[in-house]
């Protein structure tokens, strides 16, 4: 891989993508092994989730590598008044790449003005999050390929940084994208804006019910009841945009259901034995996806 | 104009920004950060007609001579301006605005959410679009009242 960082997935080129899915294969065929490599991996989580940083220790580990997982002590220099800046700076002596979640949009940009080192971004505010999208792509490309589809990304498009990277990244293929939510809760203008520069084939809806025979992936995301002034007003829009068996009676036979989780309610679990669901997968996906994107960005090919 | 009306708002030194794209003078001020108490020369001519633009606003401001940031930021709202900068009551420097691709440390971002607003050492920096300009770290568009998001 050519690129030093990976901050976005807007800077991705298909084939880049292609890459790590490739590699990602690869080391899932040789069991999560396959890779040797000598490494530490440097996580720096200012967000709580676990999710995520498990993911990112588990690939490390199998990969040959290990972590130093900076979050408590991060927490404490926050409170304190310790810049990000001063963080990375110092951080960066203690491992060879970092991965960084926060809460603020263009944080893993900024960090990457202050430090030599890789640095993956962990999620930035609303902003973005390009390790899960590459998952989320490894996941689909396995069961539907990434050619000649209609996704449909469902639920909150307007903060969802996970939606974001996946409608940036999914412009490299040949996808119709249909946007669902409720209008307080579209894509927000600078998504849109990229979407169009791209000429994306991209549609947007407020109701469900018409889209979801069209589909082939139906990805569902979580609306969060701080989105809402009241708690009357987010049960109305979460039941309205929330899945269950009836919902996919008028989905095509090979419709898969995806989520990057955690979900609460936003699915019904009842589906969850359905050969739709392919959320868990996806997420234990997260593995062997993150080992080959550190394989490749630690420089995979002169090993 | 006739010449007589030039003659009246002729200034000794400072700069005349002309082919202001009509009625946007005030915000020219805004971003030049004049407020009329500064207690110089200053005339306004708004909503001229033009030509080129239809209507045009016309600024002489006396004893100021604009930077390059300033021109920067004033071709984001007045792509078509010419600035003719005066020493003795002559033109000694006369130029078009250029479009710049990108402008730093001189607009904030009006996300709230963006590091760039969160006490980080780091300067501003927007891309230049077609009509208006974008947060390199956040992403965030911003096209109308660029003159309310200019940095203190
Ligand atoms: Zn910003």
């Amino acid at each position: 891989m050519e690129r030093k960082h990976l901050l976005t997935t807007k800077e991705l080129t298909r084939s880049e993508i292609e890459a790590v899915l490739d590699r990602a294969a690869e080391i899932e065929a040789e069991g999560l092994h396959g890779a040797s490599r000598d490494f530490l991996l440097g996580l720096m989580f200012f967000e709580p989730s676990t999710r995520t940083r498990l993911s990112f220790e588990a690939a490390a580990k199998r990969l040959g590598g290990d972590v130093v997982d900076l979050g408590a002590l991060e927490a404490s220099s926050v409170e304190k008044g310790e810049t990000l800046a001063d963080s990375v700076r110092v951080l960066e002596g203690y491992a060879d790449a970092l991965v960084l979640r926060h809460p603020r949009e263009g944080a893993a940009r900024m960090a990457t003005e202050f430090i030599d080192i890789p640095l993956i971004n962990g999620g930035d505010g609303a902003g973005h999050h390009p390790s899960q999208t590459l998952l989320d792509l490894y996941t689909i490309r396995k069961h539907v390929g990434l050619d000649g589809l209609s996704i449909g990304i469902l639920g909150d498009l307007k903060y969802g940084r996970t939606v974001h990277s996946l409608a940036a990244a999914l412009t490299n293929f040949d996808v119709t994208q249909h946007f669902i939510s409720p209008e307080s809760l579209r894509l927000p203008r600078d998504v849109r804006f990229d979407l169009h520069e791209t000429g994306a084939s991209v549609k947007e809806h407020t109701e469900m019910d018409d889209v979801i025979p069209l589909l082939d992936v139906l990805y569902v995301t979580r609306i969060q009841r701080e989105r809402f002034p009241d708690e009357n007003e987010y049960r109305a829009v979460a039941g309205e945009y929330s899945i269950d068996a009836s919902t996919l009676e008028a989905a095509k036979d090979d419709l898969i259901v995806l989520h990057p989780l955690p979900r609460v309610d936003e699915i019904d679990p009842a589906i969850d034995d359905s050969p739709r669901a392919k959320y868990f997968e996806q997420s234990h996906n997260g593995v062997p996806v993150r080992m080959a994107l550190l394989d490749l960005l630690l420089g995979g090919e002169d090993r | 104009m006739s010449e007589h009306e030039l003659r009246v708002s002729k200034i000794r030194n400072g700069t005349v920004i002309d082919h202001v794209s009509g009625g946007q003078s005030l915000n020219v001020l805004a971003i030049l950060g004049i407020d009329g108490t500064e207690g110089s020369v200053l005339s306004i001519a708004m909503n001229v007609p033009s030509g080129r633009l239809g209507r045009k606003d016309i600024l002489k401001i006396e004893g100021r001579e604009l930077n390059q940031d300033e021109v920067d930021v004033l071709s984001l709202i007045a792509p078509e301006a010419t600035i003719n900068i005066i020493r003795d009551f002559e033109v000694v420097e006369k130029s078009r605005v250029e479009r710049p691709h990108r402008v730093r440390g001189i607009l904030s971002c009006p996300n709230h959410n963006c590091i760039t607003q969160s006490g980080e050492p780091v300067r501003s920096d927007f891309e230049v679009l077609d009509d208006g300009v974008r947060c390199l770290y956040c992403g965030t568009i911003v096209r109308e009242h660029l003159a309310q998001h200019l940095l203190e």
